[in-house]
């Protein structure tokens, strides 16, 4: 691997203490999140259609780009109050590499106090003496792609890690100290019954996350898994058992004592939910940096190129290394608006609704949402739609009433 | 003159090459340059070339130097192919003095072989039997021969070979026309007389009438009278039939051509009607003249209320070019704002409704087809009813009828048990049975006519294997135990679902329109009843289940503006289906109901 050049560096002091001491807060704030997406993984997953490369020598001239890019968006927000590092697999950056990012961060963007910042990690990836270097570095919150905890699911899955090391990674992160710390989990994979995921579920259950990401396992255009499905290799799941392995672990794990706050996300209790990720769902800035990374403010949306030599080349070029950007009229706001919020157990607040954008949803589809509290999916208290455990299986249905 | 002109049409089963030869004699003739050829020429609506069939009667005149170095007229006179429009085809097999009878060497003589054969016989034409297709591997022309001969009661020696594909025969085709068609006999001294055997519409000129003259001239400046409407017109202009029109100074007798005369509307002018000079009439009209009346009905809804004037317009300007369509405002309480319309038969109904939405861009539903009823109340007054909407309750009738036609089917002995099963299924009786030759019969049934137009003659031929023919008279309206049944989407009437039907079939069809519905409606976020009812009874009922899951797992940075277009996407669709209560209802739903279980 080639030997990382920061080139010249503004000799920047970061007091690293006061980042890695925070109490959530979990009053929605409107500060923007700052997304990093890290595009390198050492083998590709076939189920995975995020942007990533597995020749790890384009580190440095990724690094030199990123931080051109961070230059030149220096000034786009005031401030953010959540950081999240993710990709590719952050993890397989050194720690050097990593700390160097978080650096320019600083150097480069605002923090608020306190703020979140999460680095995703890959266990095979991972020692102590990392994990500590990340803590002193001001991260607080890991998120670890554990996906599963049995052998086959994790070969079917294409993942470089075993369950023994998942173990390992869990246990070597408390001992650094991390004490938010997520797992992700994928289920109904191909040979996986139910009995199978919910054992799966349980060891996971059984340290004690603070945040459980549970994804259906989702068939991405232009991945081997599709190609695989369209060989006709694979069976699809029917739509019975896809909703029952959903609502399974939403019950076991609210069982647990955990939050079921978005469709794939759970926390123990909702001061444990990601914080960054609830700015997607409910329409407060952020600014996404990398390759494939969007970034969102007021109307707009736009994203990056999704492709390492176009980033790397615009950026050499002192240009914005976006593809492309599309402003939102109302509509389309209002659609998103109402699509993600009945993504989430925080719901609608219909009256905030009907004045930002027009449209009395009571007044509208009032038929219809009668209908949809009778057959119990959606729940309406206090003015604010909440969509129920079986309403979240239909979240997507949901918004085209 | 007129020993030069030979009026002739060309008769086939379906797929027997019936527009492969057309586009042959034309492009042998030289209408036509290669560079400017296409396919199926006189089949010129998408919508024709699409099924295959021929909907309008079109025309034209191919100038052909025969073997004897003289130069003829040959006027090729195409019909359409469907029992919708048979007295068109009638009408237009009226203008003719001969026929090529097409048979597929491969396939030999088929049902609508004979049945065009017949309609050819009644008009006394001149008939060639060409067998097509010599080129195929599986011809076999010694088999075709024998059923010319014992099928058709034909000299099978009288037949031409040809490949219409590979241009095979052509000459021979074309010689025979000449030789053995007669030329038209005619007075061009005597007063006009021109029968109509079709019309359209054309956007700078008005209406141009397709007309076949027996006596007498025609030129710019006559006032012409139309025997039937009394309309008297003044010509601007007449021609004949190219690849496109081309204007000449007089039609005679014995031509076929186009009179324009400043007719605003196809609807001015009746096909099968007698065409003669204001100042000097000919004494009676040419026969076979009838009027063209419709004998289904529907309403036509736009998807959005918002393209109601869209719709109106539309159909203003559809009916232009077909007469045989009529129509009146309508309303419906699930559907809104549209339009009563009368068709000749099922397959009128679907291609208006295809043009209008191809060539008007119309997005719209129709309501479950109807005949025109008969009541007579208590108090003996009577009232005719096409628009179950309308149907006024069963307590005041004291008499309900329904129109009946006389069914003439003509198929191979071997189907006789299946449709024997189907015509009384669908309530025929007084069935007659006539030998026409071996193992080929005649089944004549009286039936209703609202069973016929219910997928009878998909039927029919589906029970057939193709091999049978079905032709229809209209007959006496008949006593009959009717009842109204609607169909209810959680619990909301779709009026334009009511049907009136036969008391024995009210619950199958009610379940199989309940049914269908929900094969078609797509799933809600909600359960979705779907009853059938008489009055205040249910008769039928399904049910559609909601979802249950569907939802993406991931939606982060990246994956809310792809997630949003597919919502839009689905959104857009969903706009194109019409809400009853909270149901989207896809346009296709409205059709499924007409349609059986078998097809």
């Amino acid at each position: 691997m080639a030997i990382f050049n920061p080139g010249p560096l503004d000799p920047y002091i970061i007091s690293l203490e006061s980042m890695s001491r925070q109490t959530p807060d979990l009053s929605s704030s409107n500060i923007p999140g700052l997304y990093i997406h890290l595009p390198f993984c050492r083998t590709k997953c076939p189920y995975c259609a995020f942007y990533s490369e597995t020749d790890l020598s384009f580190i440095p001239d990724f690094l030199r780009a990123l931080f051109q890019e961070m230059d030149m968006a220096r000034n786009q927000f005031d401030r953010f109050d959540t950081v999240y590092i993710g990709g590719g697999t952050p993890s397989v950056f050194t720690s050097y590499q990593t700390e160097e990012i978080l650096k320019r961060i600083r150097h480069n963007f605002t923090l608020a106090a306190h703020a979140e910042i999460t680095l995703e990690a890959n266990p095979a990836d991972i020692n102590i003496s990392f994990l500590e270097r990340l803590r002193d570095m001001g991260v607080n919150r890991l998120n670890l792609g554990i996906q599963s905890f049995d052998r086959k699911i994790l070969n079917f899955l294409g993942r470089r890690h075993s369950s023994a090391q998942a173990i390992s990674a869990i246990e070597i992160s408390r001992k650094a100290g991390f004490t938010n710390l997520g797992f992700d989990l994928i289920y109904s994979v191909p040979g996986q019954d139910m009995k199978a995921w919910l054992d799966t579920l349980s060891q996971g259950v059984a340290f004690a996350p603070e945040h459980l990401s549970c994804y259906q396992l989702t068939v991405e255009a232009n991945t081997p898994l599709l190609t695989r499905y369209q060989k006709g290799e694979l069976p699809f799941l029917t739509e019975g058992l896809q909703y029952d392995f959903f609502i399974k672990t939403s019950e076991q794990l609210e069982d647990a004592g955990y939050a079921h706050y978005e469709v794939s996300n759970f926390s123990r209790g909702i001061e444990y939910a990601s914080r960054h990720n609830q700015k997607y769902w409910d329409h407060t800035p952020y600014l996404g940096l990398g390759p494939s990374a969007h970034s969102f403010s007021g109307n707009r949306r736009w994203w990056n190129h999704r492709n390492l030599e176009d980033y790397i080349n615009e950026l050499s070029l002192r240009n914005a290394p976006i593809q492309a950007a599309e402003t939102l009229s109302p509509e389309q706001l209002r659609l998103e608006a109402l699509f993600l919020a009945l993504r989430t157990s925080a719901g609608l607040h219909l009256k905030d609704f009907s004045e930002k954008f027009q449209y009395d949803l009571l007044l509208e589809k009032g038929e219809t949402l009668a209908k949809l509290q009778e057959e119990g999916r959606v729940t309406i208290r206090d003015g604010i739609l909440y969509p129920t455990r079986s309403g979240l299986a239909i979240a997507d249905s949901l918004a085209l009433i | 003159m007129m020993e030069r002109i030979r009026n002739f049409s060309i008769i086939a089963h379906i797929d027997h090459g019936k527009s492969t030869l057309a586009d042959r004699l034309i492009q042998y003739t030289g209408v036509v340059d290669e560079r400017n050829f296409q396919d199926q020429i006189l089949d010129n609506m998408d919508i024709e070339r699409e099924r295959g069939i021929t909907i309008k009667s079109q025309a034209i005149t191919l100038p052909y130097r025969a073997q004897d170095g003289k130069d003829y007229i040959l006027n090729l006179i195409d019909t359409p192919g469907h029992v919708d429009f048979s007295y068109e085809v009638s009408r237009a097999l009226a203008s003719c003095e001969g026929v090529l009878l097409l048979i597929d060497a491969a396939q030999g003589v088929q049902a609508q072989t004979i049945a065009n054969l017949y309609l050819a016989m009644e008009n006394n034409l001149e008939i060639i039997p060409v067998i097509n297709k010599i080129d195929l591997p599986t011809a076999d022309i010694d088999r075709v021969m024998e059923q010319i001969d014992t099928e058709l009661g034909l000299d099978p020696y009288a037949h031409i070979k040809c490949s219409a594909k590979e241009g095979i025969g052509i000459e021979d085709i074309l010689e025979a026309i000449v030789q053995r068609i007669p030329p038209p006999q005619g007075d061009p001294e005597a007063p006009l007389a021109g029968l109509i055997f079709d019309a359209h519409y054309d956007s700078y000129r008005g209406t141009v009438i397709h007309c076949r003259l027996f006596d007498g001239l025609v030129q710019p400046g006559d006032i012409i009278r139309f025997f039937f409407n009394k309309a008297a017109y003044k010509v601007e202009e007449v021609g004949h039939f190219s690849l496109k029109r081309e204007k000449s100074d007089r039609l005679a007798a014995g031509e076929v051509g186009y009179i324009i005369a400043g007719l605003k509307t196809v609807s001015d002018v009746r096909i099968g009607d007698t065409i003669t000079l204001d100042h000097r009439p000919c004494v009676k009209p040419l026969p076979g003249f009838k009027e063209a009346k419709p004998v289904v009905f529907s309403s036509i809804y736009p998807v959005s209320s918002e393209d109601y004037e869209d719709l109106t317009v539309g159909l203003e300007k559809y009916k232009l070019n077909d007469a045989a369509l009529i129509y009146q405002k309508d309303s419906s309480v699930a559907l809104g704002q549209g339009f009563r319309c009368g068709f000749l038969g099922l397959l009128h109904l679907e291609i208006v409704q295809e043009r209008l939405e191809r060539e008007y861009d119309l997005s719209i539903i129709l309501s479950v087809p109807s005949v025109r009823y008969r009541f007579t109340f208590k108090d003996e007054q009577i009232l005719y009813i096409d628009n179950p909407a309308h149907y006024p309750g069963p307590v005041s009738i004291a008499r309900s009828e329904e129109p009946y036609i006389k069914a003439k089917m003509i198929m191979p002995e071997k189907y006789l048990g299946a449709v024997m099963k189907l015509c009384k299924d669908r309530r025929g009786l007084d069935s007659k049975l006539n030998y026409l030759g071996p193992g080929r019969i005649e089944l004549i049934f009286e039936m209703p006519l609202a069973e016929v137009i219910y997928d009878f003659y998909d039927r029919f031929k589906s029970l057939t294997q193709g091999y049978g023919s079905f032709d229809y008279e209209l007959g006496d309206y008949r006593e009959s135990n009717l009842v109204l049944i609607d169909i209810l989407v959680n619990g909301e009437k779709v009026d334009a679902l009511s049907q009136i039907v036969h008391r024995d079939h009210a619950r199958a069809r009610a379940l199989q329109a309940c049914e269908r519905l929900k094969e078609e409606i797509p799933r809600q976020v909600f359960k979705v009843a779907i009853q059938g009812a008489i009055g205040g009874e249910i008769i039928a009922r399904t049910t559609i289940s909601p979802f249950r899951k569907d939802v993406t797992a991931k939606c982060y940075g990246g994956d809310i503006t792809r997630k949003r277009k597919l919502l839009e996407k689905q959104k857009k669709g969903k706009k194109r289906m019409k809400m009853i209560g909270s149901v989207s209802i896809p346009q296709r739903a409205f059709l499924a109901v007409l349609k059986t279980d078998d097809d």
